[in-house]
């Protein structure tokens, strides 16, 4: 789940750069970039609790959006930490729907050495593409 | 970066992008800071503060502040009035964390009494205020009292017991915006945030400890009427805002008016974080009142933290509050939008005020401030970096061009990971206790990312706010102790 720090945007906040091969892909790398900004070492959660989320959006960008946003929320509502399990996102004539099943754990400070909480997610320089590479987003992340 | 060619230089501190720098700017953009400032500055702010001239209903100029740098949307430092009637309001003006702010109070203890007993002091504010990532507080509200304090604000904590009657008189609008209307926000709103009052969060929120050295009085006169009589008086200063409420507040807020922009009102913006709507619709409308009731859980987050800090003074120095003479100065809002009276070509004029990482800063005699300050104008605060020191300012009559308005602190200029790779969170510990600062946080990557030498010199921007008569320095407070999200 390839994704990269971008040091020269938003200096008081935190952008990223992700990619993968599909949509499924590039939406897991984005979620583990979002997650290694606010624990290290985001491998060492383990899969205690379950989660399955669904969304539908007309826009691509505008989905994975929508997705990054539900792990904030998941993290203050049910201090849940989580990673992707397995993800499906269809595109039809209406717009896409996603259906991602997710597991991870309840934040432990004693356990995941904390980083910075993740206020929100950004549309400041928000992007979605593809290129002959793959899938590429690009996220700002409010500190 | 170098500065745009098309930067014209207004006075030492004033500077101006006219509107053709870019398609679609209304009105100029104008970038308080001086001529060191201004070079530092990285190119967002330019850009950003620009794509702000082009909203409907700017009026007078776009402005940035000193401590200006990268933000989204708007430039952090920025300032733009709309028209109430024609105008729009944009969450991304406002920012997430929805009244994020600055609390100041004195005691009437000396740094003699307090330095024996720093450690045990910060330690328990650690323990008391809790910090960091998904950090819950002390106090259990159920949804319901939640609600209750988003309409009432400082009020609610009044009458909970977690506020002195002063407190309400010097806090920024009495301590709640009137008209908040809890119905206006998501129930993932409520969920994110009502087991969050009384934390402090993490990023560059903090409370610290702090010293007025007799040396650091500026203003003598005024800092004896903020309450600063004593040499070496101790004070404590606190930033943090709505915590995951106001951030989900204004998630939910900018999707529903990126929705109706265009295809309803015909707003086009340059950036998809100035989504806007115009203030007098349903939607701009429903967003203003939701607002409030973050602003106003900003309000009661720092009110219960400043109650938690009475609590702690009274336990380590087995004295009563009131007798340690734990007194509010002022609390000062950074991300709001509010209605304010100001004059437009001579006329005046209401208008809607966003500010985003920027100070309000009322002149003397302005209706709004608590009496008590009428004669001196409003205190501002501006925290500098954990390392270097704050500053206690008042607001100025010459301000009126910038809607009285002022910095906000020091204004990054080296990024987060920047900062984690140059200094280690637990050398900088060490460092900073053998200079008289002792620091707690629950990160050292945090602690890391905070390092004085990741910001401004807030003594340059505090320079540059009061060469161009935004506000004038009263007071500097140095760190003694510190407890850092």
């Amino acid at each position: 789940m390839p994704y990269r720090y971008l040091d020269e945007i938003a200096t008081a906040d935190v952008a990223f750069e992700a990619t993968g091969k599909s949509l499924e892909e590039v939406f897991a790398s984005a979620a583990e970039a979002t997650l290694n900004v606010m624990i290290d070492e985001p491998e060492r959660i383990e899969k205690k609790e379950r989660v399955s989320v669904k969304l539908e959006n007309r826009d691509r960008d505008m989905l994975l959006y929508d997705f990054l946003n539900e792990l904030v929320y998941l993290k203050d509502a049910k201090k849940l930490l989580v990673r992707v399990e397995s993800m499906d996102i269809k595109e039809g004539a209406d717009g896409l729907s996603l259906e991602a099943e997710l597991s991870g754990e309840e934040l432990d400070p004693a356990k995941h050495p904390l980083g910075a909480d993740v206020k929100a997610v950004t549309l400041h320089m928000f992007s979605l593409e593809k290129d002959e590479n793959g899938w590429r987003a690009v996220a700002v992340l409010d500190i | 970066m170098p500065k745009p060619s098309a930067l014209r230089r207004v006075s030492e501190t004033i500077w101006e992008l006219p509107r053709s720098y870019k398609d679609g700017m209304l009105v100029p953009a104008r970038i308080y800071a001086t001529e060191k400032l201004v070079e530092e500055m990285d190119e967002g702010v330019f850009n950003q503060v620009t794509n702000v001239a082009c909203l409907p209903g700017i009026v007078k100029y776009a402005c940035c502040m000193p401590d200006g740098h990268w933000g989204y949307g708007f430039p952090i430092g920025g300032v733009a009035a709309m028209d109430t009637g024609k105008g729009v309001i944009s969450p991304g003006g406002i920012g997430f964390d929805i009244n994020c702010g600055m609390r100041l109070a004195v005691t009437d203890l000396t740094l003699g009494e307090v330095k024996p007993r720093i450690k045990e002091l910060v330690d328990a504010l650690f323990y008391r205020i809790p910090s960091g990532v998904g950090s819950t507080g002390l106090l259990r509200l159920d949804r319901h009292e939640f609600r209750e304090a988003l309409e009432e604000g400082s009020r609610w904590c009044l009458r909970k017991g977690y506020a002195w009657p002063e407190d309400i008189e010097l806090t920024e609008e009495r301590g709640c915006f009137e008209g908040a209307d809890s119905s206006k926000v998501s129930e993932k709103a409520i969920e994110r945030g009502f087991d969050q009052v009384g934390t402090l969060g993490s990023g560059n929120h903090y409370c610290e400890i702090q010293v007025a050295r007799p040396e650091n009085v500026f203003d003598e006169e005024t800092a004896r009427a903020f309450g600063f009589t004593l040499p070496d008086q101790v004070a404590i200063m606190f930033h943090c805002g709505s915590r995951g409420f106001g951030h989900q507040v204004a998630t939910d807020y900018l999707q529903s008016f990126l929705k109706v922009m265009e295809p309803k009102y015909g707003i086009k913006v340059l950036d998809r974080e100035l989504a806007s709507a115009p203030f007098s619709s349903r939607e701009g409308q429903d967003y203003w009142k939701a607002m409030k009731c973050a602003a106003n859980m900003a309000f009661v987050n720092r009110q219960v933290i400043l109650h938690r800090i009475r609590e702690v003074f009274s336990a380590v120095f087995g004295r009563p509050p009131e007798d340690l003479g734990i007194r509010m100065v002022y609390d000062v809002t950074h991300n709001t939008a509010k209605v304010e009276r100001h004059t437009v070509n001579g006329k005046e004029t209401e208008l809607l005020v966003h500010r985003k990482g920027a100070t309000r800063a009322f002149p003397p005699g302005m209706k709004g401030l608590p009496e008590k300050y009428m004669q001196t104008g409003q205190p501002v605060i501006i925290g500098g970096s954990m390392e270097t020191g704050s500053y206690l300012l008042a607001g100025l009559g010459t301000g009126k061009e910038a809607f009285y308005t002022t910095a906000h602190g020091s204004g990054r200029t080296m990024s987060r990971h920047h900062a984690k790779r140059m200094y280690r969170g637990s050398k900088l510990q060490h460092e900073m206790e053998a200079r008289g600062i002792y620091v707690r946080s629950v990160t050292w990557g945090g602690l890391a990312e905070e390092a004085g030498a990741a910001y401004k010199k807030v003594d340059e921007v505090v320079e540059a706010t009061e060469s161009a008569g935004l506000s004038k320095r009263v007071l500097r407070l140095i760190p003694i102790g510190n407890i850092k999200g």
